[in-house]
């Protein structure tokens, strides 16, 4: 007898029926369908998020770790079962490494001012990319100003790759952090993670990575890894705004100062002195955002009913599409062309600035992003004041594709 | 069909001047100049004004990269203001800005408004509006002494 057949996954990703959960797409504007192209911005949010938001709010809602009554046990059994859905996600050993933050940015400043502003020195040096979003440049440019950290810079290619021996070579005897985007907000390119972290471990360095695009197209498994600190935002994640995760691994978050004060993080406070809770609580001062943490809990679930190498092929599919039309172009020029990169599409339109771009798309009903996209030192890098930016989501179609690049034409005939 | 909008926001005027920008580059005997940012966008700006006696705008310029109603804007400004007292430079510009945001401009005065009226069809781009008057909030702080000026 031959071997027991595998479970059957779904074949293919249909983003048709996808489409059907996400209330925001059936809308027009300006009197044209909706083509919602400015996914790394932020996704739009599917039903069932929505709906166990409300389903929450409406039954089970009290504040956390506080009360002894029903609701209280209640809220705090679901924010609780968030951070298990969350530790699943990022496949983290334990729950305890899974801080909830108000976003992305908050958890890398978490990590900047309480695992390495008390262990940095003025002349130390922390590694970053020059493709980085602002959120993990700036906490790391505080620690430039206040502790006198110097920024190692490592440049991406003209591709817009990144080279693992580039980010090798940048770790000197002074390092103290590299700290990396796991998939580029604008080029699209996915930092090789598994190199640049074991050749940071190989000089006891830590990494911190930018999961904010990463975990929602790629795959993020943070043993597989091995990765130190790595950073979700929900809201890019098909979840609501106003919530992350910060993942830490336990020896590391254990040693870290807190962060905010307040309630909720303290084991006990007296007139004189101040004991702190054990992480994840030390993170979480203040009332957290709970039901933000149902709907996270719930996009994950969403994102996870998937089979998502096929979500993640048809998003390749799209930008092979809108890239084969945008190189037919030549008044268009890609930046960002890495191998293996991600669905998002950066270009400059010769004689036709992104703004002047991005309004007439939108009177098309096309929502794409203009400007620096956060990522200033990478537009100084590639020499533009600003690129114009499709990013796609499983939601997209193929015939959006083609909705872009008719408007794209139109454009061109009204300002070219 | 084009969008009617966006008709009235890409008029052939607006697109001539941001192709052809009138007194564009330095101006070498510039005694104020001002440096424009739109942190938006990362579009930046520079203008140059010659100030000469009875605080007179003998000559002005402008350099930078931008879209096309911010280069427009900056071009018809430089023509507008050229040859005028500061006084007037900045009555015109409390105008200009009421006018792209749709409100009250008859601070403009009646040839003015004939040049200017093309920008009108900014009002129905809030969020373009800054692109207008990035170039005239950077001549106004020129005249002020060069703070960077922001489009807000």
């Amino acid at each position: 007898m031959t071997a027991q057949p595998k479970t059957i996954k779904a074949a293919a990703f249909d983003p048709v029926a996808a489409r059907a959960d996400f209330p925001i797409l059936s809308r027009e504007v300006y009197g044209k369908p909706l083509v919602y192209l400015d996914n790394a911005a932020s996704a739009q949010k599917p039903r069932q998020v929505l709906d166990a938001m409300t389903q929450f709010a409406t039954s089970e809602y009290a504040n956390v770790h506080r009360g002894v009554h029903f609701l209280s046990a209640a809220a705090t059994g679901r924010y609780e079962a968030a951070r298990e859905t969350v530790r699943k996600f990022l496949n983290a050993a334990h729950e305890d490494e899974i801080v909830f933050t108000k976003g992305g940015t908050e958890a890398v400043n978490l990590v900047a001012s309480s695992y390495l502003a008390p262990r940095i020195e003025a002349g130390d040096e922390i590694v970053l990319s020059v493709m980085e979003h602002h959120s993990n440049i700036v906490p790391w440019h505080f620690l430039r100003e206040r502790h006198g950290a110097v920024l190692k810079w490592v440049d991406v290619g003209d591709d817009g790759s990144l080279d693992a021996e580039a980010v090798a070579a940048a770790i000197g005897p002074k390092t103290k952090m590299v700290a990396l985007t796991h998939m580029s907000n604008v080029l699209g390119t996915v930092s090789p993670l598994h190199e640049i972290i074991s050749n940071a471990h190989a000089r006891g360095i830590p990494v911190l990575v930018d999961g904010c695009q990463g975990a929602v197209h790629e795959f993020a498994d943070v043993q597989d890894l091995n990765v130190d600190f790595y950073v979700i935002t929900g809201h890019k994640l098909y979840g609501p705004t106003g919530i992350g995760a910060l993942y830490g691994k336990r020896v590391l978050l254990k040693g870290m100062r807190p962060y905010n004060g307040g309630g909720e993080m303290i084991r006990e406070v007296t007139r004189d002195l101040v004991t702190y809770a054990d992480p994840p609580m030390r993170f979480e001062a203040g009332t957290p955002p709970i039901i933000e943490s149902v709907g996270l809990a719930a996009a994950i679930d969403y994102l996870s009913s998937f089979d998502r190498e096929a979500a993640a092929a048809h998003e390749r599919r799209m930008l092979a599409r809108a890239t084969a039309a945008l190189e037919d172009l030549n008044w268009v020029k890609i930046i960002g062309t890495a191998p293996g990169k991600g669905a998002i599409l950066s270009f400059e339109t010769e004689g036709i600035h992104a703004h002047d771009l991005a309004t007439i798309l939108d009177r098309e009903g096309v929502a794409v992003r203009a400007g620096h996209h956060c990522a200033q030192p990478l537009m100084e890098r590639f020499g533009v004041a600003s690129t114009t930016r499709a990013s796609f989501a499983l939601y997209n179609t193929l015939d959006e594709v083609d909705v872009l690049i008719a408007a794209l034409h139109k454009a061109r005939k009204i300002l070219g | 069909m084009m969008d009617e909008s966006l008709r009235e926001l890409y008029q052939e005027v607006i697109l001539d001047h941001s192709r052809h920008p009138r007194h564009f580059g330095v101006l070498a005997d510039a005694n104020h100049v001002g440096e424009g940012h739109n942190p938006l966008c990362g579009d930046r700006v520079k203008v140059y004004v010659h100030v000469g006696d009875g605080d007179r705008i003998d000559d002005i310029s402008f350099e930078g990269k931008g879209c096309a109603i911010s280069q427009a804007s900056a071009s018809m400004m430089t023509d507008l203001v050229k040859g005028r007292s500061i006084a007037e430079a900045e009555k015109l510009m409390g105008g200009f800005l009421h006018l792209v945001k749709g409100e009250d401009a008859s601070a403009i005065g009646a040839d003015d408004r004939e040049h200017l009226d093309v920008m009108a069809g900014v009002q129905a781009f809030p969020m373009r509006v800054k692109c207008a008057t990035l170039a005239w909030h950077t001549m106004k702080s020129a005249l002020e002494g060069g703070n960077p000026a922001k489009s807000e």
